[in-house]
Formats: C-alpha cells, sequence, structure tokens
C-alpha cells in the first residue's frame, strides 16, 4: 500500500504513468465513471480549504465513489482532543483512503504510519501540498506536450510560498529546465532552496527583480500570491502586496505560446483583463487538478483501469 | 590521583568533553539499567586538557550507542570481556536517531500528538543535519561537540 506525502514519492516514470491516465479520464470521462463505485473517499480537513477539499470530491464522485468526511477541525473529534493517530485508525474502518489537510507540518504522514488505508498529503502547514505539485506538473505537460527543455519563470513570494519550493524540487528531475526567480529582495527563494537543491544540481537559474525584464525569455510563468499571513508587520505587506501586478500590457512581451500558471486564490497579481487572454491557464490548472487526483485514487486503490 | 578499579564486562567509554558524562548517562538511559556505572570526571588528558569517562558494567548490545555517536563521534568506546579490550568501537553519525532529541517547530505535528517518537534523520552526511522525520525542520540546537572537532 502506498501514501503521497511528497511529490518525491513517486519516481519521473510512475508520474509519466498517472499524467498519461489522467489524460485518458480527461479524453473518456464515461469510461472511468463507475470504476470506483462503493469506494469512499474520506476528505479530513482540519483547516477550511475551498479548491483543494472539493476538487478530490468531484475527482472521487466522477469516478462512480463516495465521500465523507469533515470540513474543520471544529467539526471533527479532534475538537474533543483526539489524536491524529486514532482519528485515522477510525476512518479505515469507514473509507477506502483518505485525504487530509492539516495545519501541523508532517500530520498526514503520522496518519500514513497509523493507517490501513491509503493517505494522501492535501496540504500540512507549510511543508508540502504535493497535490498541488502534482497538478502543476500535469498542466505544464499537457499544454506544452511535455515537461523539460523550457525556461520557467516564477514569480511573487518566492521565500515562503510552499509550491513554488516543491515545484522547483520536481521539476529539476526533467531535463533541461531553467528558472528565471522574479521577487523582490525581500522576497527571495530561500537558501535552502537555492544552495541545496538548484545549486547542487547544477541547475541553471537567474534572479530578477522586474517582470519586464523575464517575460520575453519566458515559456511559462508562475505566478504566486503574497500572503498576508506571512507577514509580522503590515506594512511590509501593504508594500510587497502591489510589487507585480500582470495585466496585458506586460503580456505583450511576453511569446505567444507562454503560458501563465497560478495555484490560486488570486488577488491582484493578476488583473482580470488578462484572463480572456488565450495563453492564461490558471483555471484549467484547476481543471488539470481533479483529473490528476483523479489518476491518483485510482494509483492508490490499484484499481484496475479499463484500457481507452 | 583517584583510582577507579577496572571493569571485567561491559565497556568503557572515554574522551568524553569534561562536564557531559551525565548528560551521556542520561541520554543512553544508564539509570534504567540493573548494572553498575563509575562515571569519572574532570580526569587529565594530555589531548584534551580535561575529560570524563564512563564505565558501565553490561553488554554493549543492550544500549544504543548511536546516540553516543549524535552527541560526538569523538567520543572513543571499548568493549571488555574477562577484564581485556576485545572491540574498539567506530562511532559514525547515525542515519536516525529516535527521542533524543526535540523538534522546536511550533508548527510541527509532534508539537500536539500525544505518544508520538521525535525522530530525526540525517538529512545531509557532509553537513551533519539533521531533520525532522514530519516536519523537515533542521535541528537547529547544538551538538556537545569539542571545539576542535571537525
Amino acid at each position: 500500500m502506498r501514501h503521497l506525502m511528497s511529490p518525491l514519492d513517486f519516481t519521473v516514470e510512475e508520474l509519466e504513468q498517472m499524467m498519461d491516465l489522467a489524460q485518458k479520464i480527461e479524453r473518456n470521462p464515461d469510461r472511468f465513471a463507475h470504476i470506483c463505485d462503493r469506494k469512499k473517499l474520506a476528505t479530513l480537513f482540519y483547516e477550511p480549504s475551498t479548491r483543494t477539499r472539493l476538487s478530490f470530491e468531484t475527482a472521487m464522485l466522477n469516478l462512480g465513489g463516495q465521500i465523507i468526511g469533515f470540513s474543520s477541525a471544529d467539526s471533527s473529534s479532534a475538537a474533543k482532543g483526539e489524536s491524529v493517530a486514532d482519528t485515522i485508525r477510525v476512518i479505515s474502518i469507514f473509507a477506502d483512503i483518505a485525504a487530509m489537510r492539516h495545519p501541523k507540518e508532517g500530520a498526514p504522514l503520522v496518519a500514513s504510519h497509523n493507517s490501513t488505508i491509503p493517505v494522501i498529503n492535501a496540504g500540512d502547514g507549510g511543508h508540502q501540498h504535493p497535490t498541488q505539485t502534482l497538478t502543476d506538473l500535469h498542466t505544464i505537460r499537457s499544454l506544452k506536450g511535455s515537461i523539460g527543455n523550457m525556461t520557467i519563470g516564477l514569480c511573487g513570494d518566492l521565500k515562503f510560498g510552499r509550491t513554488v519550493h516543491s515545484l522547483i524540487t520536481a521539476l529539476i528531475r526533467y531535463p533541461n529546465v531553467k528558472f528565471i526567480l522574479i521577487s523582490p529582495e525581500e522576497l527571495r527563494l530561500p537558501s535552502y532552496i537555492k544552495d541545496d537543491v538548484l545549486i547542487r544540481n547544477n541547475i541553471e537559474f537567474e534572479e530578477v527583480i522586474r517582470l519586464e525584464e523575464a517575460l520575453p525569455h519566458l515559456d511559462l510563468l508562475y505566478m504566486t500570491r503574497v500572503q498576508r499571513e506571512r507577514f509580522f508587520n503590515e506594512e511590509d505587506y501593504i508594500r510587497m502586496k502591489d510589487f507585480y501586478i500582470l495585466d496585458r500590457e506586460k503580456m505583450k512581451l511576453a511569446p505567444e505560446d507562454m503560458y501563465v500558471l497560478h495555484p490560486l486564490p488570486r488577488v491582484n497579481e493578476i488583473a482580470v483583463d488578462v484572463d480572456k487572454d488565450p495563453r492564461a491557464a490558471y483555471f484549467k490548472q484547476v481543471e488539470y487538478g481533479m483529473y490528476i487526483r483523479e489518476a491518483l485514487i485510482l494509483t492508490l486503490l490499484e484499481m484496475e483501469v479499463p484500457a481507452c | 590521583m583517584l583510582n577507579v578499579g577496572a571493569i571485567e564486562n561491559g565497556f568503557v567509554m572515554d574522551h568524553i568533553q569534561a562536564g557531559k558524562a551525565m548528560t551521556i548517562y542520561h541520554d543512553l538511559h544508564l539509570e534504567d539499567l540493573d548494572c553498575t556505572v563509575a562515571m569519572i570526571m574532570n580526569a587529565r588528558s594530555n589531548k584534551m586538557g580535561r575529560k570524563d569517562i564512563l564505565k558501565v558494567e553490561c553488554p554493549i548490545d543492550m544500549l544504543n550507542v548511536d546516540i553516543v555517536g549524535f552527541i560526538d563521534h569523538n567520543i572513543t568506546i571499548n568493549v571488555i570481556e574477562n577484564g581485556e579490550i576485545v572491540e574498539k568501537k567506530e562511532l559514525t553519525l547515525p542515519k536516525k536517531i529516535v527521542n533524543v532529541i526535540k523538534c522546536h517547530n511550533p508548527r510541527c505535528i509532534t508539537s500536539i500528538e500525544q505518544g508520538l517518537d521525535q525522530v530525526f534523520f540525517l538529512a545531509d552526511p557532509e553537513k551533519e543535519i539533521y531533520r525532522c522525520q514530519y516536519c523537515e525542520e533542521k535541528y537547529s540546537g547544538k551538538r556537545k561537540r569539542y571545539p576542535w572537532s571537525r
């Protein structure tokens, strides 16, 4: 039995298979509509989340399965002081697979050690959010045909953004990926990613402050939100939050085939007028996220997949 | 000079940084064992100036000596059988340590989950970096090492 705790839990080859499966599901949804009949997914969300939880639930419903679970710690037995280990032992009796989001880092790993069903880490504090990384990889592959041989711009909060850290760690496994890191000085990529991941693996990268400078050279732009909760000081947040705003004017500097991704929610870092640009792929990214979660559920449940 | 008799069967931990023998006594949970322990503190040492020595009269396999490797791999361990040194143990950095150090990340699950072991793994043997198994936070506490250690 396997779990998903980190995007690196699966090899590149295994991820290719999973993304192939996600593509099959997208093209032939009817063939997969009853594959998980009578199977139950438990969504154990100890903190609120809209997209991730609904994406998991829709994924399971699309496969014919059913959903149980809770969407905040207040409505679970955690409010009575139950441990994560005990909760998953109980849930293992009811469900066939579980997706857990928890504010404490490592909680899904504790669950996986005590579970008799596959556990998916659906986000643990600022630590990991592997299904967002799978979503990003699958989106890149679907839009570009393959992953590799590309220059990727990562823009915004590169210091605290866990999605960016996970994505970099996952992307360096593919050939010839270069990065342009676009951020203000204060929100630059931390040294444990720059030194231990990029430099150690001889990955080409460049740090710039101006988005306009990077745009003409990119195959893909990954925008991130500056998160208020990461700042101790409201003044710093206000100064940083409008540092980057991608709008139609700036998009004119970008190549015709440069797609824009964003993990969402967006605040104002991408102007609404960019949404109509065919290169704006962030809502399509949400859809790819649902397909890859369907593929992940099928993989972890070791379901026999119909030939398509 | 104070003399402590030789042991017949057990092991001797030498070259412990002066004043640290008691810490190792606790870290190895020697207080839980039904055996004689001699603790020599502040003994003269040519190499170290002052040092501590622990003599323990029990089979070495009853203890997790990996912990000593984590604390300071310059400590030497001689295994004694029938009054003779039969083995000099090389200490290395253990790949995993359990319930020796504590994760100080307040966002880590170890801060709230009852009965959970504190597990750290050796993430970078070159830089001697340990990370929490759960949150991957780097252990930032002091390793009890000599100033001349690498």
